[in-house]
């Protein structure tokens, strides 16, 4: 995807330059391997500052927000679903926003990277044509197929392309289909265990939890002013590491997120000790799939099913 | 200060040994990366890593920490009268393979919990009961920047012995009393053979060599804290890219700030000190819903300037960083200190720009 | 080593609602050992924490005078948790107080000088513990002139009705209530905003004479200039700041204004020294 970058440029200064928006948000080069900066530029000094590869996998809908600019945003599918969130839930409006197409190859696991590598990893770099990646440190240098460094959500996506925008940086690339990947298949596997057996799992996963709030705070569909989690009066949850105030915490935010989460792996990605939060929100889209056909940040037209009723909405839970 | 040698043929059967007079924590690995936890028994630290992913800080300071307790029986004597709960566990105990960099941290956080009116008992006790048997740091990451930020590989200022690695035995640096204790009871009495501090001084000079990255801090007294604090151009783009989780301020060895929180059990009311974190919108929200801190920008900024300057003007004791680059290399949008330490560094309120922007 | 954060227990002896909503009430705390009456030798202008047992603790202004011997006096606006819930508590009720915490007004500088008290709303508390302070026989000589402007917006919303009256018949101070606005036409006192009151009562500012000022921000705000302009110098203007905070001892981190820590290093401030830190308050 760094190919990209002189298109990004070109249509980022065009835009500066027309007055259509007051600012384009992106990334910068970050300072370590595997991380870039969310970034914005007002002028074309500061476009020249933007990168695009495949360290870029935050969302960037988590940077407009409530905001009152023109805003031209870089967005891959699911980045361009979660823009297609907040239009349809008031964050922003369509027409604030110049929304610049990325057609996605998928992001490197940063977590899955580091666990790899003999030593700290000093650099990276990527070979686009051939699927290669490259890392480097103290005393090591191995390729490693890009295939296998990719976030596993990257690897179960079925939206690579943006679903709205106004302009793309390239052709579209071939989505996978469901029949050559299972995006639900870690979700059944969880679901097929034991009670004792899912206890122990989500026991083990949430066993490292910090409370930094890492996965919501990366997260565009947590935006609430003050999550329930903060909120002193009432108190729902104890601010220790008591398991029971951990997993509600993040038992409650999946649900939060339920039919609004894109599987964009922002909260793995942010998460400084490696949780795999996506066990609790792919279950959520998987479930929102089955029980009302749907999936999240397809259209900027319908609110999302816990959103709304109709009167056929499944009802099989109350017995 | 005198330097032995420990075979590492020795080192498990002296490891067992020190069971006996104290509480032993180390760094072992879990899933994927390494934490200190209490050692159990059998259980020998891995000394082969290369730091651990949060900071050692809890081993001190812990995350969750009740501090007070106190009966909501009405029939008890004690009925809603506070004190201390009984089972804290003051014995001593002994951090096996601590990095320089943060055995120096407490140095930096003593400060705080050490002051001429206050004594935080709890911090206190816990860390004078602790003996650090350091592990000198030959493989710094490329994130690392001790040696610029008044710590280093081999410091040995704030440890009690330190270890260097010399393949098939350690040489120890035996610094402080509690040192030489722990160095008895684990039954390691070889004297090095001469020419050991040479050694050690060598490899010190190695390892600080490897150290590429760096933060300048000669500047940071003589700026103007009110320009510093107006300055735009250091805030703005980090404070964009900021996500105001609290992963730097929980991994940071120097962060030290924390919250109390009443829990109720049962009968029992438990007052529990837990970490917070100045990234937090309520860390400084009034009850009337006023926050003196109410952007991203102003959070940003206050973290970076209680290390950078806030801390070097009120204790005169250098920067709150050891140069770990725990932060570096956790925060999940790439914001650097290092880079804007050398731009606090290196700003200038005449043309607001700063000469060096990067680490 | 003594253990700062062990709160002293107290039995609630008496509680008064101060206003008419009913939002402010005073609660009069005694020691259950004497003992720690002693510990808890204060002086005017600073604040404890007030610690209910399985809610927490808030930093509160002490309202009673060092020279009231016997108990100790808070004035509690309902406002979040552990102040809501302390407003359905009844007298005889165990609670915790932890303190004296933080500085204090100036008193070594003030004697001898002109002092104004500037307060608003209920931010008056630990300016009752001055007045009462500055008027013990003891000490009044210690001060000339003591000036007093307090405002609250109507006459139902003012703290300590009956001191307040009592100190507008004394001829050893000069008391000015202010009122924003005000039906009753017998109302026998200002009527208009703080500021405004200053601006025509208060004294002008000389190398004697020491404002200080406590109130809601806006009060504050619009105070500052008046004063600027009956010429006090920055580092006559005293204030007392209210930030957030949990442990009172200088060490949670989030009361801090640039280096200084309200709790500790505060909270009352010159403006003088206001101006050199950031206005995170």
């Amino acid at each position: 995807m760094e190919s990209y970058i002189d298109k990004i440029k070109e249509i980022s200064k065009r835009l500066l330059e027309e007055g259509k928006v007051d600012m384009v948000v992106g990334y910068r080069r970050g300072s370590v391997p595997t991380m870039h900066q969310p970034f914005f530029a007002r002028s074309k000094a500061e476009v020249d500052e933007l990168v695009w590869d495949s360290n870029c996998g935050l969302n960037l809908a988590n940077y407009i927000t409530d905001s009152q600019e023109n805003i031209g945003i870089l967005a891959t599918g699911c980045n361009s679903r979660n823009i297609a969130v907040h239009i349809v839930e008031g964050k922003v409006k369509r027409e604030q926003l110049h929304i610049i197409g990325i057609p996605c190859k998928g992001m490197i696991d940063r977590h899955k990277l580091s666990a790899m590598a003999p030593a700290p990893i000093a650099s990276i770099e990527e070979d686009e044509e051939k699927g290669k990646v490259t890392i480097s440190g103290e005393g090591f240098s191995d390729t490693l197929n890009k295939t296998e460094v990719m976030q596993e959500n990257c690897t179960l996506c079925l939206h690579r392309n943006p679903v709205i925008y106004d302009e793309l940086v390239a052709q579209e690339v071939a989505e996978q289909s469901k029949d050559e990947v299972d995006p639900h298949a870690r979700v059944k596997e969880i679901e097929a265990m034991s009670p004792e057996d899912k206890w122990a799992h989500f026991d083990d996963l949430l066993s490292d939890c910090i409370r930094c709030y890492a996965c919501r705070n990366a997260c565009p569909l947590c935006y609430c002013p003050l999550c329930f989690v903060d909120e002193s009066h009432p108190q729902w949850v104890g601010k220790s590491l008591d398991p029971t105030d951990v997993r509600t915490f993040h038992f409650l935010r999946a649900y939060h997120c339920a039919g609004r989460c894109t599987d964009c792996g922002a909260c793995v990605r942010s998460c400084p000790v490696g949780i795999n939060v996506r066990d609790f929100t792919k279950k959520l889209e998987k479930d929102c799939m089955e029980l009302f056909g749907w999936e999240a940040g397809l259209t900027t037209e319908q609110r999302p099913p816990l959103d709304t009723y109709k009167p056929d909405d499944p009802e099989e839970f109350i017995k | 200060m005198r330097v032995i040698r420990i075979d590492k043929s020795d080192w498990d059967a002296g490891v067992e040994k020190l069971r006996d007079t104290y509480r032993l924590i180390g760094p072992v690995k879990e899933k994927f990366y390494h934490t200190f936890a209490a050692l159990e028994a059998g259980q020998i630290p891995d000394m082969e890593y290369v730091n651990s992913r949060i900071s050692p800080k809890y081993a001190i300071y812990p995350q969750s920490e009740i501090i007070l307790s106190c009966s909501l029986n009405e029939d008890d004597e004690d009925y809603k009268i506070y004190h201390e709960p009984e089972d804290k566990n003051y014995e001593q105990k002994a951090v096996l393979g601590i990095r320089p960099c943060d055995a120096d941290s407490f140095e930096l956080v003593r400060v705080n919990f050490d002051t001429e009116e206050y004594k935080d008992p709890y911090w206190l006790r816990a860390y004078e009961s602790t003996t650090f048997v350091g592990l000198a740091c030959d493989s710094p990451c490329p994130t690392c920047f001790c040696t610029s930020a008044g710590s280093g590989p081999y410091s040995d200022k704030n440890l009690d012995i330190m270890l260097v690695d010399k393949q098939d035995h350690y040489l120890a640096e035996i610094i402080t009393e509690k040192g030489e204790k722990l160095a008895k009871a684990a039954g390691w009495q070889t004297e090095a053979e001469e020419g050991a501090t040479d050694a050690i001084d060598k490899s010190r000079a190695d390892a600080e060599s490897k150290i590429k990255s760096s933060v300048g801090t000669e500047n940071l007294a003589k700026q103007s804290l009110l320009d510093l604090y107006e300055a735009t151009v250091i805030w703005e783009k980090p404070a964009f890219a900021c996500i105001n989780c609290g992963t730097c301020t929980y991994a940071c060895p120097t962060c030290w700030c924390f919250d109390i929180q009443d829990e109720v059990h049962g009968k029992e009311s438990f007052r529990i000190r837990n970490w917070d974190s100045c990234m937090y919108p309520i860390f400084t929200t009034h009850a009337s819903g006023h926050n003196p801190r109410g952007t991203k920008l102003d959070r940003v900024r206050q973290r970076f300037m209680h290390k950078l300057k806030y801390y070097v003007d009120k204790y005169e004791n250098g920067i709150q960083c050891t140069g770990c680059g725990r932060c570096v290399s956790l925060c999940p949008v790439n914001i650097d200190i290092r880079g804007i330490c050398n731009m606090m560094n290196s700003y200038d309120p005449e043309s607001c720009t700063c000469e060096v922007t990067a680490s | 080593m003594e253990n700062p954060y062990i709160p002293y227990p107290v039995r609630i002896d008496e509680i008064k609602t101060e206003t008419e909503d009913k939002s402010l009430k005073t609660f009069k705390f005694v020691f259950l050992n004497p003992e720690d009456e002693e510990k808890f030798a204060y002086k005017a202008g600073q604040f404890a924490e007030l610690s209910v047992p399985g809610l927490g603790e808030i930093p509160i202004g002490i309202a009673s005078s060092p020279t009231e011997k016997g108990f100790v006096k808070f004035t509690i606006f309902k406002t979040g948790k552990v102040t809501s819930y302390m407003h359905s508590m009844k007298e005889g009720d165990i609670m915790g107080i932890r303190g004296p915490l933080g500085n204090w007004y100036p008193w070594e500088t003030l004697e001898g000088k002109n002092v104004v008290i500037i307060g608003g709303g209920f931010a008056f508390t630990t300016l009752r513990s001055s007045i009462i302070y500055m008027l013990e026989p003891e000490n009044r000589k210690k001060f000339k002139d003591i000036n007093v402007i307090y405002g609250a917006r109507s006459p139902g919303m003012l703290l300590y009705k009956d001191e307040l009256e009592a100190w507008a018949q004394r001829d050893d101070l000069n008391m000015n209530i202010t009122v924003d606005s005000c039906d009753d036409p017998d109302w026998p006192h200002h009527t208009g905003f703080v500021p405004t009151i200053t601006e025509q009562e208060g004294p002008s500012g000389t190398d004697d004479t020491y404002a200080i000022v406590c109130g809601p921000p806006i009060m504050i705000k619009f105070t500052q200039p008046v004063l600027d302009k009956l010429g006090y110098t920055e580092d006559r203007i005293i204030m007392s700041l209210e930030n957030r905070m949990k442990c009172g001892i200088g060490m949670c981190g989030r009361c801090n204004i640039g280096k200084e820590l309200v709790c500790k290093d505060g909270p009352v401030f010159t403006l003088q020294q206001l101006n050199q830190t950031p206005k995170e308050y």
